[in-house]
């Protein structure tokens, strides 16, 4: 192994703006992440509008659950930290590395949209159905919207990752899981604020 | 070993990348901690005012989306100038809406 | 590799491929045209509808138009002229011209751009399709719910899916070109050296970034509200109407400045052009266009002042609504010191250009008397506020959008328009536009209400809507010589040059007109504002290069776009099918929609997997085609 350190031509550091498409695409999809902030933001501005009205359904703090909220949100704290790891790789060309660790960020994924689908399930035997009140309808479209963001991460990323199999990392690739990365991390984010609004919040008036 | 420059530049990039390790690792336990504090909160609603832990609970929140948006999404480095104005301007405006939504909706 | 030769000169294409290159084109270029074709259009179907309703308000109790056919009628005039006649001429007008005068060669994302295209296009169409299909939305062009949702027919299902269409369009394309603009100026164009028609679609790209969303969950909850029982309207399960107002005018103020920022950025590079003088103070030019933006959205309540939100929350907003003013005010006033001193020459595009100063600022003034909370519960919902939004809208938004037209017209196509005719087109549509709209404010302060199908004979509205229906006749006359002139100059018109008129200050001017495919053949390196002019000035008859002569890549066209946008037309159906009003949900139509999701995911693989390797144009082929222009 010799002491120089190479930068060769094809290993620019990082790859993922390495290029002009590569800067556009991360640009682009900052900006999108920015509509998509005014998007859940109407959401939740609807939600908070509609929380006391629960007609003749239950309401939120009679069946959430400290438990599986807490389960859920670790599950996706640790996905996102998981596709740090990737992104890590990313930089450094180990592919495998970054394989590796975005299967995990999709498993969790998995397991995270399951817990929420279980409980969904629930609820609604226990008489909270989309039709049933305001609060109902308004609860289900927030989380349900959040939840099949999640949905589409888990097939882009899974697309992606079987490709890379053949495409591997390069100036093409690596802007596309850069961003699937940053929107992994964003719809962290939007959790973050389902779980302190939704489920705490509406605990706490119960 | 030889110390010539490429040696040192390969040197620093490695602390560089140890650096962001710790970054990393140290921003996640925060962010589990805010998260964990926030449930406990909640947990003691029998004796504290609903309204403090309300705002309490926010406040975690919003610290632990900032750990979220300047580490794990790297706003934090260069060149994210316009990502980050374009984020707070969405931001500015879905709080314009939650703001109007819990004010001006039901006027009794 | 694959090469692909440049056509040069006229070359016999037959039909399908002629039809091929324009379906699956990726070129800003051509996309403009193709918006522009479906403006155009759409603007036609708007004014056929327009006069409709002139026709049946011309005398008292007409039975031409009743009920919810004119509610029909009334209700799609709106819808398309905002959504899809000015917002796809905006976008026509982006297309064309902010990559030229960046200096870039493309948008940013081509296939994005495209597929924006399509989706407007097919959106329309879903629109457009309930007339035939059942009747045509009938809920006014702000759909309030519960009516749209609970009252009103199958038609709202056709404006909830066909607006979240087209409306995904015009999401991509303010992304694309926030992009384009940032990144990919030509080097030495800083933001401050960026023309005014750049900077507003800048701001106008990011205002559709934060407006639009709002849009889409608004039009999701009126979807799931309408067919799947959901309850954010129903005030009977605790739902509130209130809460569509606050989402539709959050989504619908930010709208009317994104359809008036790109007309004040047409004025601002008309004007100086055809006064052969700069435009009079650029700084603050654009720190008001930065400034509207920014209170674009802070407005919106003053369309819900006799809501009953309450003193305080009026207030604020009445205040906020008058702080407009002032930095429109004061491009106003940079108008028209521009043209004090300067050697003005009255083309077509400079008629509108001027003629739009006055209107709009009476347009502007009627907003201002809007915007007093306790006078606006005497204007609200009366034929004054129809008035005030014509006169912005159509005095402001068409005027400013005429005039580019006249005057980029040459660049997009190769040939001028019509002068002669032009005028013509000018005279009859302003005077028509005055007579059409000046009475209107009278007959609302007189107390005409807005969206009635009739009035009586007793109620002294008979003169005043007689002269309005006469002068809608005038704005007929001038579309129809508008079109003559189009069709006159594309089989044969006078051929443009680059500069085509010879005062050009922008980068676009110093291309041939039509630009070829590749736009520069060099980057340009600009040095200052208005850079073609500067160059001028100096002795050169081209801006300096920033580049050698070399190979050029260019993006390869895409049949996907439009074969995605088809997907989610089959999408829209699905869901539009779905609602069987009153009886249960039509699930096997879902599954159609479904199905339609299904193939729009594998579009989106198909596009993800395939590599494009993009069309590579040799250095000799582009030595070649500039030699044939010169």
């Amino acid at each position: 192994m010799s002491n120089a350190y190479e930068l060769s031509i094809e290993k620019l550091p990082n790859p993922e703006k390495a290029t002009l498409e590569g800067k556009n695409k991360f640009l682009g999809f900052w900006f999108f992440l920015g509509g998509e902030t005014v998007l859940f933001g109407t959401l939740f501005a609807t939600f908070l509008a509609l929380r006391d009205k629960v007609g003749n359904g239950p309401a939120g703090h009679e069946l959430f659950s400290i438990t599986t909220t807490f389960i859920s949100t670790m599950i996706l704290l640790f996905s996102s930290l998981t596709s740090v790891f990737a992104i890590l790789a990313l930089k450094d060309y180990r592919l495998r590395m970054m394989q590796f660790w975005f299967w995990v960020t999709i498993l969790l994924g998995l397991c995270f949209l399951s817990l929420e689908i279980y409980e969904f399930f629930n609820y609604v035997k226990e008489g909270l159905g989309y039709k049933t009140s305001a609060f109902s309808s308004s609860f289900y479209t927030l989380v349900g919207t959040h939840g099949s963001h999640v949905f589409f991460g888990i097939l882009w990323i899974s697309t992606l990752m079987i490709a890379s199999y053949k495409k591997g990392i390069t100036t093409v690739t690596a802007p596309k899981y850069y961003i699937a990365a940053l929107y992994w991390h964003f719809i962290d984010v939007v959790w973050v604020f389902i779980f302190t609004v939704v489920y705490l919040l509406g605990i706490l008036g119960g | 070993m030889d110390w010539n420059q490429s040696t040192i530049n390969h040197y620093l990039e490695k602390q560089k990348k140890r650096q962001e390790l710790i970054h990393y690792f140290v921003s996640f336990v925060l962010m589990i901690l805010f998260t964990v504090l926030a449930f406990v909160a909640v947990m003691l609603r029998d004796s504290i005012n609903d309204y403090l832990i309300a705002i309490f609970i926010v406040t975690m929140a919003i610290v632990q989306v900032v750990f979220q948006l300047y580490y794990f999404m790297h706003m934090k480095e260069q060149d994210h100038g316009f990502p980050a104005l374009f984020l707070y301007s969405g931001a500015s405006v879905a709080f314009l809406t939650v703001i109007s939504f819990v004010s001006i909706v039901w006027i009794s | 590799m694959a090469t692909t030769p440049i056509t040069i000169g006229e070359e016999k294409q037959g039909f399908l491929p002629w039809l091929w290159k324009w379906l699956t084109t990726v070129d800003h270029k051509k996309i403009g045209i193709l918006y522009l074709c479906g403006a155009g259009l759409f603007f036609l179907v708007g004014g056929i509808e327009a006069l409709l309703i002139r026709i049946q308000l011309s005398v008292p109790q007409n039975d031409l138009l009743v009920g919810s056919t004119y509610n029909q009628v009334m209700t799609m005039h709106g819808t398309t002229m905002i959504f899809l006649a000015a917002m796809p001429a905006i976008f026509a007008l982006l297309n064309a011209v902010v990559p030229l005068q960046i200096g870039a060669r493309d948008v940013a994302f081509p296939f994005l751009n495209a597929l924006g295209f399509w989706l407007f296009f097919l959106g329309g169409l879903i629109l457009n399709a309930s007339w035939f299909l059942g009747g045509a939305p009938d809920g006014g062009w702000t759909a309030y719910a519960p009516l749209s949702t609970e009252f009103l027919g199958s038609g709202m299902d056709f404006y909830i899916l066909g607006l979240q269409v087209a409306g995904a369009g015009t999401l991509m394309g303010g992304i694309n070109f926030l992009v384009t603009i940032i990144n990919m100026r030509a080097p030495g164009m800083t933001f401050m050296r960026m023309p005014l028609f750049t900077w507003t679609a800048l701001i106008t790209s990011a205002l559709i970034l934060f407006a639009f969303p709002a849009l889409t969950v608004g039009l999701f909850f009126e979807l799931f509200d309408k067919i799947f029982g959901a309850n954010f309207f129903n005030a009977a399960n605790g739902g509130n109407g209130v809460i569509w107002e606050h989402i539709f005018w959050i989504f619908g103020h930010p709208e009317v400045y994104i359809l008036i920022l790109p007309a004040f950025g047409v004025i601002s590079e008309v004007i100086p052009t055809f006064a052969k003088k700069r435009l009079f103070g650029y700084t603050s030019m654009v720190f008001a266009t930065v400034l509207i933006g920014f209170l674009a959205f802070m407005v919106w309540v003053h369309h819900m002042f006799t809501v009953g939100l309450g003193p305080m929350a009026n207030s604020l907003f009445a205040i906020a609504t008058m702080a407009i003013a002032i930095p429109t005010g004061m491009k106003i006033f940079n108008w028209i010191f521009t043209m004090w001193g300067g050697q003005v020459h009255y083309t077509t595009a400079n008629l509108f250009a001027v003629g739009f100063i006055p209107t709009f600022v009476l347009g502007g003034v009627t907003g201002v008397m809007l915007a007093v909370p306790a006078a606006d519960f005497q204007y609200h919902d009366s034929y004054f506020v129809v008035a005030h939004f014509h006169y912005v809208i159509v005095g402001g938004v068409v005027f400013g959008l005429l005039s580019g037209l006249f005057y980029w017209w040459p660049k997009m196509t190769g040939k001028f328009l019509n002068e002669r005719l032009g005028k013509v087109t000018f005279w009859f549509f302003f005077f028509g536009f005055h007579v059409t709209f000046f009475p209107q404010h009278f007959l609302g302060l007189m107390g005409m209400p807005r969206r009635y199908f009739t009035y009586l004979s007793g109620d002294g509205l008979t003169t005043g809507n007689l002269i309005s229906s006469i002068g809608a006749v005038g704005m007929a006359v001038a579309v129809i010589c508008l079109v003559i002139n189009v069709v006159m100059t594309t089989a044969n018109g006078k051929k443009a040059k680059g500069d085509a008129w010879e005062f050009g200050r922008t980068l676009e001017w110093s291309l041939p007109s039509p630009a070829p495919e590749y736009n520069f053949a060099q980057i340009p390196l600009v040095k200052g504002i208005d850079p073609f002019w500067k160059a001028k000035m100096e002795g050169s008859s081209k801006v300096m290069p920033a580049e050698p002569l070399g190979d050029i890549h260019m993006p390869s066209p895409s049949i996907l776009p439009f074969l995605m946008s088809l997907a989610l037309t089959i999408v829209s159906f699905g869901f539009i099918y779905a609602d069987k009003m009153g009886t249960a949900l039509n699930k096997g139509s879902l599954f159609f929609a479904g199905m339609g999701v299904a193939l729009l995911f594998l579009m989106m693989l198909i596009h993800s997997l395939k590599d494009d390797h993009g069309i590579h144009i040799h250095k000799q082929e582009i030595i070649d085609t500039e030699r044939v222009i010169e």
